[in-house]
Formats: C-alpha cells, sequence, structure tokens
C-alpha cells in the first residue's frame, strides 16, 4: 500500500517538543559571535513632522554603541512601490523616518548596544521632537485628501483598480429586489508567536549572511537586496526556524535591512528582536477593506446582479496590502454563475500601520463580501440562504472554466459540497431548533451562518509564466537521502510531507530523508510557501525528481547487473532495481550512489493555479440579552484534491477555521480618531484563546486536480477564507428574527446588543419578504442600512 | 550583581546574575536553554512556561532571584535520560499538537502542570486549563485531543499525577516502557 494519502506522524516534532525550535533568536553560529544589539526608536504619534532628533543622551548611556538616524542611512536607496507601476510612484520613503513620521511605530532611530537590556534602557534617552499633524485614520477622510500624506504624491490615493465611472448605472434594473450593505472587512494583526527578528554578519568577502524568519529566503535575499542596494549574488539569506507567518513574513523588512546595515557599518555583527509591542504595530497588518455590496434578482432567488465596491486601507506606506483588491476582484463571483457582476476598487493610505498580507490575502475578503451579500438577498426575499445559494452555483465542471472576471477555474462541483456540509451539521435539525428557540422566545438564540466559497493557490506571475518549482533529491551510499526545496515550511509540516512523496517513488523510509531549504546559497531559487502554493508546485517537484532520479538510476543500475535497462525492475519495497524474471539478481538504489553522486534537480511547472472550494457552516449561540456569542460548532467541506497526510491536511484545516472565527467574533486591530493604537498588547488585542472555539467537524470531500501529477490543491488558507463569513453569517442569523440585517465584525457582545437595540428601535421584526409590492421593472428598491453605529 | 543557587532539570547551578534579569532570559542565556520561547510583553502568551517546583509558571513574569533555591524544569529537562519522550511530549507529536512549534514547549510544560492538578480534565477544564496559553497555528483542537490523550495514557498508568514534579513524572513515563507509538506509523 502506498505511504500518499496516509496519516504519518512528523518526522520534525521530536525537536521541537524537546530542545524546541531553532528561531531566529535562538542561532547560535561563529558568525554572530559578539553580535552587538539593535534597538528601534518608534513614533509615539500617528502624523507628526520631526524637528530634530537628539542622540546624545542615549550614546552616553551604559552600554551604547553607536545611534543612527536617517541622515546616517543616506548611500541606501529609498523605498517605493514594491510592485512596479500598481501604486503611486510618489509615494516613496527611507528605511527611517527623514523629516516626517506617518504611524505610530514609524522607526526614526535605531540605537545599538552590547547588551539588550542596555538597549531597552538607552532608546528611552532619544529624543525627538515631534511637531504633531492631522491623524487620518478614517477611509473616507483619508479618500477626500483634505490633509496629505505624502505632498510629493499630492493625494491619498495608492491606486485604483476599475474605474468606478464605468459601472453600469442599469446593473440592476430587472431586479425585484435589489440590497446594497456597507461592509467593513476589518483590520487585524497576523501575530504570529514568533514576533520578528534577524541576525547580520558580513564576511572578509565582502557578502551578507542574514538570518531571517521569512517565507520564502530567495524572495527576502531579493528584497534585502533592493533595500540595501546589493547585487544578489552579496547577498545570502538563512532561514532559522518559523514560528508562524500567516503572510506577513514574506520578504524583508527595513528593520531587517538597517540590522544588516548596522553590522557593515560597526564592523561586527548585529542582532535584533522585537517586541511584541513592536510586533502589533509595525509588522504588516491585514484586510481593512471596507466594501458596499450590491445585489439584485428574482424573487425565485436567482441572484442577476452583484457590485463590490472596495475601499482598501494602504496604512502609511503602500505595501502588499495596497495591492490585494486586485485578488478580491479577481474572485467577486465566487463559486456563483452570476449573469452581471461588476467590481472596483481604491486603495488610501491613513497615518496607521502599513497593510500586508495575512492568511488569504484578498479572497477572504471577496468570500465575505459575496457571502453576506447573499445572506442579505435571501433575509430580503424570505428564503433560506441554503436555498439561494444552491439555486445560484455553478454547476459541476471538469474542464477548466474562465470567470468574467479572468480567473481560470479548474474543476468544480460546489453543490456537492454544499450538501455534504448541510448534511454533516444536520442543517434541517438545526433549522427546527432554531424555531423552537424563536418560537418560545428564548433568551439565547440559535443561529447558523453559511459561506460557500471557492478560493485561488498556487498563483503564478501570469498565465504567461505559469506557476513553477524546483526540487534537488539525493540518495547517499548508506541508504539514506536528502531533499532540497524551494518551498519554506514554517509549521506545514513539508519536511515530512515531502520526504512521504520520495519515499514513495524511492522506497527509502520516511524517516531517513532529510528536507534542506531556506539557505540561499544552497538553495538559490524557490518560491518560499505562501497562497498554499506549496504541495502542488513544490511537492511536485519532489515528486518529479524522485521520478527522474530512478531513470538515472536505472542506466547505472543496468551497467551493474550486465542487464539492458529495459529488463530491470525498480522494486520499491527493496529500494533496489532487480532483472525481470530474476529478482535475485538485484542492486540497491544506495550502491549505486557510493562511485558517483546520484541527484537529481528539476522543475516542476503547473499549468496555472487551482481552484479548491468548499462550504462551511457555523452554529452559534447568541445571548440577546448581553450580545454575547458562543461559537457552538463549525462544520466544514474543504475540497483541496488529493490529501497527502490527513494529519497534516487537517492541521491546515483547524488553524484557519481557528483564524476565521477570531476575526469574525473577536479581533480588531483598533486605532482612536488620533492614530493611537488601543490593541497594542496581547492584553489588549483579543487573540483567540482555547476557551472561544469548539472543537472542529471536518468532512471530507477530495477531487484530484489534473493540474499535478498529485492531484492536490491548496489547503492552508480554506479556514480563514470559509470560516470567517460562515461565523458572521450565524451570528446575525441568530437574531435576523429581531429585525437584524447586518453586523460588522467583530460581532463582539457590544455591537450584537447594539444592532439588537436599534432594531427594536426601528420598529422590532421586519415584516417577512412581502411578494407585494411589486418593484420589478425600472425603478429597484434599493434597502440600505447599517444597523450599527461606529 | 547577585548570586543565586537553583536546580535547572535536576542539574544544581550558581550563578551571578542581574536583579532584574527574568528567569526567561536566565534559562535562554545563562543555560543556553531555549525551547522556552517569549512570545510577548504582557504575560498573555504562555510560550515561556516552565515548571518552578513542580507548578507551572510564566518565566517571563519571574525574576531569576525569586526562583533561587528552586527546582526548574523546562522542555529540555521533560524526555527521559535515553531521549525517550515523556508521555505529554509523545501526545503532541501523535495527535498532531503542534505545526510551527514556537509555542509547544509551553503548551507542553502548561500541560503537565494542569495534568498534575487534574489529571482526568474534561474537554472544558483543557481549554479552560490552557487559557493562557496562545497558539496562532493549531485552532488549539489538536492540542485539546493530545491534553486528553495524555490524560488517558496517565490514567493507564502512564505518568505519577497528583502533583509529582515533572522529574519523578518523566522517569515514571520511562519506567512503563511504553511502546514507541512514534515509530509505529513511519513506514519501515
Amino acid at each position: 500500500m502506498s505511504i500518499l494519502g496516509t496519516r504519518v506522524l512528523r518526522i520534525e516534532d521530536p525537536r521541537f517538543l524537546t530542545t524546541g525550535g531553532v528561531y531566529t533568536e535562538d542561532v547560535v553560529d561563529d558568525r554572530l559571535t559578539g553580535a552587538c544589539h539593535v534597538f528601534f526608536v518608534r513614533s509615539p504619534i500617528a502624523h507628526a513632522r520631526i524637528g530634530g532628533i537628539d542622540v546624545s543622551g542615549a550614546l552616553s548611556a551604559p552600554g551604547v554603541i553607536a545611534a543612527f538616524t536617517a541622515a546616517d542611512l543616506a548611500d541606501l536607496p529609498d523605498i517605493g512601490p514594491m510592485m512596479a507601476g500598481l501604486t503611486n510612484e510618489r509615494m516613496r520613503h527611507r528605511l527611517l523616518a527623514t523629516d516626517v513620521v506617518r504611524y505610530v511605530g514609524d522607526a526614526v532611530a535605531a540605537v545599538v548596544t552590547e547588551e539588550p537590556y542596555q538597549g531597552e534602557d538607552a532608546m528611552e534617552l532619544v529624543d525627538v521632537d515631534y511637531e504633531p499633524l492631522p491623524a487620518v485614520v478614517d477611509l473616507a477622510a483619508a479618500e477626500s485628501d483634505e490633509v496629505i500624506l505624502f505632498e510629493e504624491a499630492g493625494t491619498n490615493i495608492a491606486a485604483n483598480f476599475g474605474d468606478p465611472a464605468t459601472l453600469d448605472e442599469h446593473l440592476f434594473d430587472d431586479c425585484e429586489a435589489v440590497v446594497r450593505q456597507t461592509i467593513m472587512n476589518q483590520r487585524v494583526a497576523p501575530a504570529p508567536m514568533e514576533v520578528r527578528a534577524g541576525a547580520a554578519a558580513w564576511g572578509e568577502d565582502g557578502r551578507l549572511t542574514a538570518w531571517i524568519p521569512n517565507q520564502g529566503a530567495q524572495g527576502t535575499r531579493s528584497g534585502l537586496a533592493g533595500l540595501l542596494g546589493l547585487p544578489e549574488e552579496q547577498v545570502r539569506v538563512i532561514t532559522p526556524d518559523v514560528g508562524g507567518a500567516f503572510g506577513a513574513k514574506f520578504g524583508a523588512d527595513p528593520e531587517h535591512a538597517i540590522v544588516a546595515w548596522v553590522a557593515r557599518q560597526l564592523g561586527r555583527p548585529a542582532r535584533w528582536t522585537e517586541t511584541r509591542y513592536e510586533n502589533l504595530i509595525a509588522m504588516t497588518h491585514g484586510r481593512a477593506q471596507q466594501q458596499t455590496v450590491t445585489i439584485g434578482g428574482s424573487r425565485d432567488g436567482t441572484v442577476q446582479a452583484y457590485r463590490l465596491e472596495i475601499l482598501q486601507d494602504s496604512g502609511a506606506y503602500p505595501r502588499i496590502g495596497a495591492i490585494l483588491p486586485f485578488l478580491t476582484i479577481l474572485m467577486t463571483p465566487g463559486p456563483y454563475a452570476l449573469p452581471r457582476a461588476e467590481a472596483v476598487a481604491r486603495t488610501v493610505v491613513t497615518t496607521t500601520t502599513p497593510l500586508g498580507a495575512y492568511r488569504g490575502a484578498g479572497r477572504p475578503e471577496a468570500t465575505a463580501a459575496i457571502e453576506r451579500a447573499m445572506d442579505l438577498f435571501a433575509a430580503e426575499i424570505g428564503m433560506d440562504p441554503a436555498d439561494v445559494r444552491r439555486r445560484n452555483l455553478l454547476p459541476p465542471f471538469t474542464e477548466p472554466q474562465r470567470t468574467a472576471f479572468g480567473a481560470l477555474y479548474d474543476s468544480g462541483d460546489y453543490v456537492v459540497a454544499l450538501d455534504k456540509a448541510l448534511a454533516a451539521a444536520d442543517y434541517a435539525g438545526l433549522r427546527k431548533e432554531q424555531a423552537g428557540r424563536r418560537e418560545r422566545g428564548e433568551a439565547v438564540q440559535l443561529g447558523i451562518g453559511l459561506a460557500s466559497y471557492v478560493e485561488i493557490t498556487g498563483m503564478g506571475d501570469g498565465e504567461e509564466s505559469p506557476p513553477e518549482e524546483n526540487a534537488t533529491v539525493e540518495v547517499h551510499s548508506d541508504g539514506s537521502a536528502t531533499i532540497l526545496t524551494g518551498t519554506s515550511p514554517h509549521g506545514q509540516g513539508h519536511a515530512t510531507a515531502w520526504a512521504m512523496l520520495a519515499s514513495d517513488k524511492l522506497g527509502i523510509p520516511v524517516d531517513r530523508i532529510t528536507l534542506k531549504w531556506g539557505d540561499t546559497d544552497l538553495i538559490p531559487e524557490g518560491g518560499g510557501t505562501g497562497g498554499s502554493r506549496s504541495l502542488q508546485h513544490g511537492g511536485a517537484a519532489v515528486q518529479q525528481a524522485s521520478a527522474e532520479l530512478i531513470e538515472l538510476a536505472r542506466a547505472r543500475a543496468a551497467a551493474a547487473l550486465e542487464a539492458s535497462p529495459a529488463d530491470l525492475v525498480f522494486d520499491v519495497d527493496r529500494s533496489a532495481f532487480a532483472v525481470a524474471g530474476d529478482p535475485e539478481a538485484a542492486v540497491p538504489l544506495a550502491r549505486l550512489a557510493e562511485a558517483e553522486r546520484l541527484l537529481v534537480r528539476t522543475v516542476f511547472s503547473a499549468p496555472g493555479a487551482t481552484f479548491p472550494f468548499g462550504t462551511h457552516v457555523a452554529v452559534v449561540e447568541v445571548d440577546t440579552e448581553t450580545g454575547k456569542v458562543t461559537l457552538r460548532q463549525m462544520v466544514t467541506v474543504d475540497d483541496a484534491g488529493f490529501v497527502l497526510n490527513p494529519l497534516l491536511a487537517e492541521g491546515q484545516r483547524h488553524g484557519g477555521i481557528a483564524q476565521g472565527a477570531a476575526q469574525a467574533l473577536l479581533e480588531e486591530f483598533v486605532y482612536d480618531a488620533d492614530g493611537n493604537p488601543l490593541t497594542a498588547s496581547f492584553a489588549d488585542y483579543p487573540f483567540l484563546s482555547a476557551t472561544e472555539v469548539p472543537s472542529f467537524d471536518l468532512a471530507d470531500m477530495a477531487t484530484r486536480t489534473s493540474y499535478n501529477p498529485i492531484g492536490a490543491k491548496g489547503i492552508g488558507e480554506a479556514g480563514t477564507i470559509g470560516a470567517t463569513p460562515a461565523v458572521q453569517n450565524a451570528v446575525i442569523d441568530a437574531v435576523a428574527h429581531l429585525g437584524v440585517r447586518h453586523i460588522d465584525m467583530p460581532t463582539s457582545p457590544q455591537r450584537v446588543w447594539r444592532a439588537l437595540q436599534a432594531a427594536a428601535a426601528s420598529g422590532g421584526p421586519p415584516p417577512t419578504a412581502s411578494p407585494a409590492g411589486g418593484s420589478g421593472g425600472s425603478s429597484p428598491r434599493a434597502s440600505t442600512s447599517r444597523s450599527e453605529g461606529a | 550583581m547577585m548570586r543565586v543557587e537553583l536546580t535547572v532539570n535536576g542539574e544544581r547551578r550558581s550563578d551571578d546574575v542581574e536583579p532584574r534579569l527574568l528567569l526567561v532570559h536566565y534559562l535562554r542565556e545563562t543555560c543556553g536553554l531555549r525551547a522556552a520561547n517569549v512570545g510577548c510583553d504582557t504575560t498573555s502568551c504562555g510560550a515561556c512556561t516552565v515548571l518552578l517546583n513542580g507548578a507551572s509558571v510564566k518565566s517571563c513574569t519571574i525574576l531569576t532571584v525569586q526562583a533561587a533555591g528552586g527546582e526548574v524544569t523546562t522542555a529540555e529537562g521533560l524526555a527521559a535520560a535515553d531521549g525517550e519522550l515523556h508521555p505529554v511530549q509523545r501526545a503532541f507529536r501523535q495527535e498532531h499538537g503542534l505545526q510551527c512549534g514556537f509555542c509547544t514547549p509551553g503548551m507542553v510544560m502548561a500541560t503537565v502542570g494542569l495534568l498534575a492538578e487534574n489529571p482526568h480534565p474534561t474537554e472544558k477544564q483543557v481549554r479552560e486549563g490552557l487559557e493562557g496559553n496562545l497558539c496562532r497555528c493549531t485552532g488549539y483542537h489538536n492540542i485539546v485531543r493530545a491534553v486528553l490523550a495524555a490524560a488517558g495514557e496517565a490514567s493507564a498508568g502512564g505518568v505519577s499525577a497528583g502533583g509529582a514534579s515533572a522529574v519523578s513524572g518523566a522517569s515514571a513515563a520511562a519506567g512503563a516502557g511504553s511502546a514507541n507509538a512514534a515509530g509505529e506509523q513511519v513506514r519501515p
């Protein structure tokens, strides 16, 4: 029986459980002996002109070696758009703030000390003269350009995706029912358990070695070289163990470049580890997208038109988050057959922490919008949300299908996913329980929320350059093997999964296969881990390399056995070649590595991105007297193709579901009107704990894709994509009969309670969808509501 | 500087430390034991959890001098001398209760402390007992399963429970000679 598809325990676990992982702060290396420690002085004010910076006090403090400001870094290039042409070219800045700070957390100086505790003391002694400027926190205020962050740019608009002027004013003309709603997909902190860190040492050859927790050493090397103005060959990036990333550790940050610059300037290695406070204000945030959805259709449940208008918060400096609306727009229609759909987006800068990728990166926002819209439409016409979805889902398809937004869905069977999830949750039984509680007027009401989704995983750089990844597999003469991969595991279990793929071909036990990654000198090329790409590209490359290695070995075996290559069979169970019909005449793979290295490097290329899909069902209880929400049950169907190792795939689903539920229920990074962060510690940021979620019910569905020989699509982000709107919809569903149409996330007790109060004040329960009024034709009634305050 | 004497993973130590040195930094920098991690500034995340005199504590919130005379056990000191995993460590592996591993040493030590206090917790008690230990990867699902599995193993005689120190718990586990569950599912 093949090892593929079985629950192999992780080979990487024992060291994590005993000595612990070796994260960047744990790295002990000769090259880092005598390292100094870098600390960043950060602006406590959201928007201010810098009158002056006096580091003399810090310089006279114990253990202080140096202190630097932007003036010292003048030899380094400035920072422009991360992706040329996509964001405003004139929104440029330096590694340290020069004349203006633009968010609380903007770094203005670096203090370097012998010992870490000395740095924490000395930072306090840097005197910065701030002349406050008005903060820009509200998105509408930013768009109005009343206060401009970048004078050179003359506007706060960092990017536009589509032109609002081209929206069709007649899009909803023939709809019997139209609903419009503004939704805030709120700002959250990725908050990996390991904060950001870095270490840097320069060799006598003038090359930089940088240890950085990241999601892809090769991309990080490019980014770091760019920030330092160096050719890539002069930079080596080493990836130690990484304590979670969730999209926020892609590439190099300005701090990493400064640490490297400090090491060169002082002629000694340098290290940096941020505090959690710094992490929460200075690592990129996620989401922060205001959406206005309009959905219209006929009262039989058929959706005829959908519009999504996005206002994306980029934070102070346009980074990846500024361009993520591109992905949201790509996935606008989700799994539905929408006759007409439109989407536009605008990104604005605000005096807040810059936005980056966060688990799902633009796609959860698309799913949240359409899934909320589906429920709003269902409520408007008085139809069960499951029925509305079933009526509008695309029929099953096995040949790639192009959407109006350009995405090429590889395969899908969305109705089956919906029905499986409903059956696993006993949807009919839940609705009955809900009806009973409503009838009895119980204080604690039941809510059932659905989200059907399709997402995009394993994207390349457009269809002209298909996604690819490399792998090297080497069999050693002692019977062990080594794999080099361009992916970058940080919890996903690649060491085990890639070993399973090689073991299946080579017959070498999993625990005798070592995976190496994250060293640009050893593995110069690679796409890293993100966008749920790793197994379908990196895993497929390992499988391909293993198969090619067998063929390379076949020629050597033929020589060793004095047989024709065609007469040889590879016996996986013995990891040996044997002559067909004469199993005694055999040569082990390991022996073929004795005289000459037995090694293959290959590149796997996929025809395109894959589109996993599924349905999540959330069940919540809402206390209508206090607004408290309890997540009672999560049932999910997540079809990501073939499941290589159910243990690992389930782990990815669990974690994603929890993060999705966390956004729906609890988490939000909050600023006051002056741009002060109010949730800058784990005491204030409501990071999900074990008490706030139940165990999850995972239903199986695995339809192979033809895009790679494994048959796998990506699974890493399904949880945040499906669970977030499912939980939000469940909360609203619990109180819908009391007149509540929408509650923004997080659905905190205060928000739920306020929504209930507002609904009661405006006359309580809505009239159930009345077929009367016949508003079809050319004057649709768009009902708009925003059912809760700020 | 102050001199402190304490026992770390069974080894008696005597070191000069700054009065303000946190126990977690003493363990990491002075002792070179880097399993315990620092994940926050506010005693919220539990990544630094170790046992002090058999009870789980957050070592970021204790000064080294406060631990003087005590017995500290870290994740490094939990496995048996021959490397065999402690039942709690084994259960975390068996149930896939870890992904990136950063919270793991603290989570394991918190679990050892929890099971010492309550050898047979319900799922709700496990969730409440680990509320002070944060994990971003697992959604807690498999961590809870791991703790319940370890408790089950404890009730089967694998772990000495009821206030026993972790050191004796570890040796009891080693003595039980349970099968190497870890190896069984790996392809031979």
